[in-house]
């Protein structure tokens, strides 16, 4: 057959795109702009698609329950995890994060999980948002 | 290149080391005659990331995540065969089913990888339409994978041991759903590669590989299966699960019923490989025993087994482009590994280029560089620096040291 994909394409112009338009449907000229908009309420943001169960997101870090064992800072594969000796607890810097919840396996009291927060860009990364303590 | 080999009527492309043409630098040196290749030189050594180095001031479970990102597509074979490694130097025991779920990973990282580079062939002969075709049926590949592992590219889900996630019931009826589109869709792109003339125009005929070559230039995976060479790790070695499946060499004559070695015989040749590994998937949801998933849970339990080991071990997996192959020596002091030694699958595919780029023409060279699907950042293990300059020892040189030093020990 000489155009076995005609049929395909013709289906594929009547179709919805699989494409989620976040945050908006036309990219905006300033993102900043359009955020704080979003936080005023004058403009509308398009949610961006559920995360599956089992994701790897932003690190959740109990405090209280913290031993200060410093287990998590031996096999944190990128030395994203520093001790604070005088108060026996940790900080995790997400910038240097990889995501990949080995320090939730080993920790022995479960005071560390991932969470489903996944927008973590910031142009400094010592900022507040990617700190965790 | 010698000197000698430029005459009027011949003249010498460069292409590369960065090239909009290249996803990854590699430096060709083209001998043209007219539209005909007449000869290739290939350089490589232009990535080098000192991975192997970084791993000893690591212990094995930091090495994990830094073995999976030699190659972003193959990020499930390095850490898989870095376990392996480990497995036998510590004579690790891995439970079964864990076993099971790890052929499961590996399959599905397959069908990723081989339905990228199917859309990837479409591309470099201009059929964009089947690439968004094949990206399509990928991204359903990812969500799977996603949904199994908790990511798309970077799973994290080995371990040594075994493996961190297990396979519920709850999620069976999502994988079997999967799979069925995965079949569905594969009737159409087998229909689109096989019987479409676009492809066939561009692909048979191109890019040979003799069987004689192939064994010679020791290619490996569907590069090498493709020009009729049974070999496979997966049955040769039999190691994870593979022992207990229902699985033998694929070569395109089980479709076509001859082997020529071309490109169109390796698009086949990985068409073919997705159809097995929805079957070998299918099979390990069937056979899976239950069971633990880890032979060890507590890692520094398992990190003071892995101090006192004094020994090596190898590592053999069948990444979608071929054999990668592991090595990992404990000096039984530290936890770290002492050497730690990769040889991806790419490596060995880069000599193949030279008998399948000779005597064809210029506009070829992309769909049958693309045919042995590279991977170069893989490849790049050593980098000699003398003087802040690359330091290349060439074989003359070489032979002549190793006589000044029989010389030496002869005083």
């Amino acid at each position: 057959m000489r155009f076995s994909m005609l049929p395909s394409v013709f289906v594929q112009m009547f179709k919805k795109p699989w494409t989620n338009k976040f945050p908006a449907k036309y990219a905006p000229s300033n993102t900043t702009q359009f955020l704080a908009d979003v936080g005023e309420g004058k403009a509308e943001i398009v949610p961006p698609i559920q995360t599956p169960k089992g994701f790897r997101g932003k690190i959740k870090y109990d405090k209280e329950k913290c031993t200060g064992c410093q287990l998590c800072i031996k096999y944190c594969p990128c030395e994203a995890i520093e001790f604070k000796p005088k108060e026996k607890k940790i900080k995790i810097f997400l910038a240097r994060c990889c995501f990949c919840s080995q320090c939730n396996d080993v920790c022995p009291t479960n005071c560390l999980t991932m969470g489903d927060e996944f927008l973590l860009a910031d142009a400094d990364p010592y900022s507040k948002d990617l700190i965790v303590e | 290149m010698k000197q000698t080999a430029t005459t009027k009527t011949s003249y010498h492309i460069p292409v590369g080391p960065i090239h909009p043409a290249l996803k990854e630098p590699v430096y060709f040196e083209f001998e043209i005659d007219g539209e005909r290749i007449i000869d290739v030189n290939v350089k490589l050594g232009h990535i080098h990331r000192g991975v192997e180095w970084a791993s000893r001031k690591r212990n094995p479970i930091q090495v994990l995540y830094l073995a999976e990102r030699i190659c972003g597509i193959c990020s499930y074979c390095h850490p898989a065969a870095f376990s392996l490694a480990v497995e036998a130097a510590a004579d690790i025991q891995v439970p079964e089913r864990a076993e099971y779920l790890r052929v499961i990973q590996g399959e599905l990282e397959r069908i990723c990888s081989h339905i990228l580079w199917a859309g990837v062939a479409a591309h470099e002969i201009g059929f964009d339409t089947v690439l968004y075709f094949t990206w399509q049926i990928r991204e359903k590949a990812l969500d799977l994978t996603e949904y199994l592992t908790g990511n798309r590219i970077t799973k994290g889900i080995m371990t040594i041991g075994g493996i961190r996630r297990d396979i519920t019931k709850d999620m069976l009826p999502r994988i079997k759903r999967d799979l069925q589109f995965f079949k569905d869709n594969f009737e159409k792109l087998r229909h689109i590669f096989l019987d479409d003339k676009t492809i066939k125009m561009r692909s048979q005929g191109a890019g040979i590989l003799t069987k004689k070559d192939a064994l010679k230039l020791c290619a490996v995976g569907p590069t090498t299966r493709a020009s009729g060479v049974k070999k496979d790790v997966r049955v040769d070695t039999s190691y994870f699960a593979y022992g207990d499946l229902d699985i033998d060499y694929i070569t395109p004559d089980v479709l076509t019923g001859n082997i020529n070695g071309d490109v169109y015989d390796r698009i086949i040749q990985r068409l073919l490989e997705v159809k097995q590994s929805i079957d070998l998937v299918e099979q390990c949801i069937d056979e899976m025993p239950a069971g633990e998933i880890v032979s060890e849970p507590k890692i520094p339990k398992l990190m003071n087994q892995l101090k006192k080991v004094n020994g090596e071990g190898v590592g053999r997996h069948e990444a979608p482009r071929g054999e990668v192959i592991h090595y990992v020596k404990f000096n039984g002091q530290t936890e770290n590994p002492y050497t730690w030694k990769v040889r991806a699958p790419t490596y060995n595919n880069i000599l193949p280029w030279i008998p399948m780029l000779k005597g064809e023409q210029i506009a070829d060279i992309p769909i049958v560089a693309a045919s042995t699907d590279p991977c170069m950042s893989c490849t790049n293990r050593v980098a000699i620096v003398n003087n802040n300059s690359k330091y290349e020892l060439t074989k003359e040189q070489l032979h002549k040291m190793s006589v000044e030093k029989t010389r030496r020990f002869m005083k």
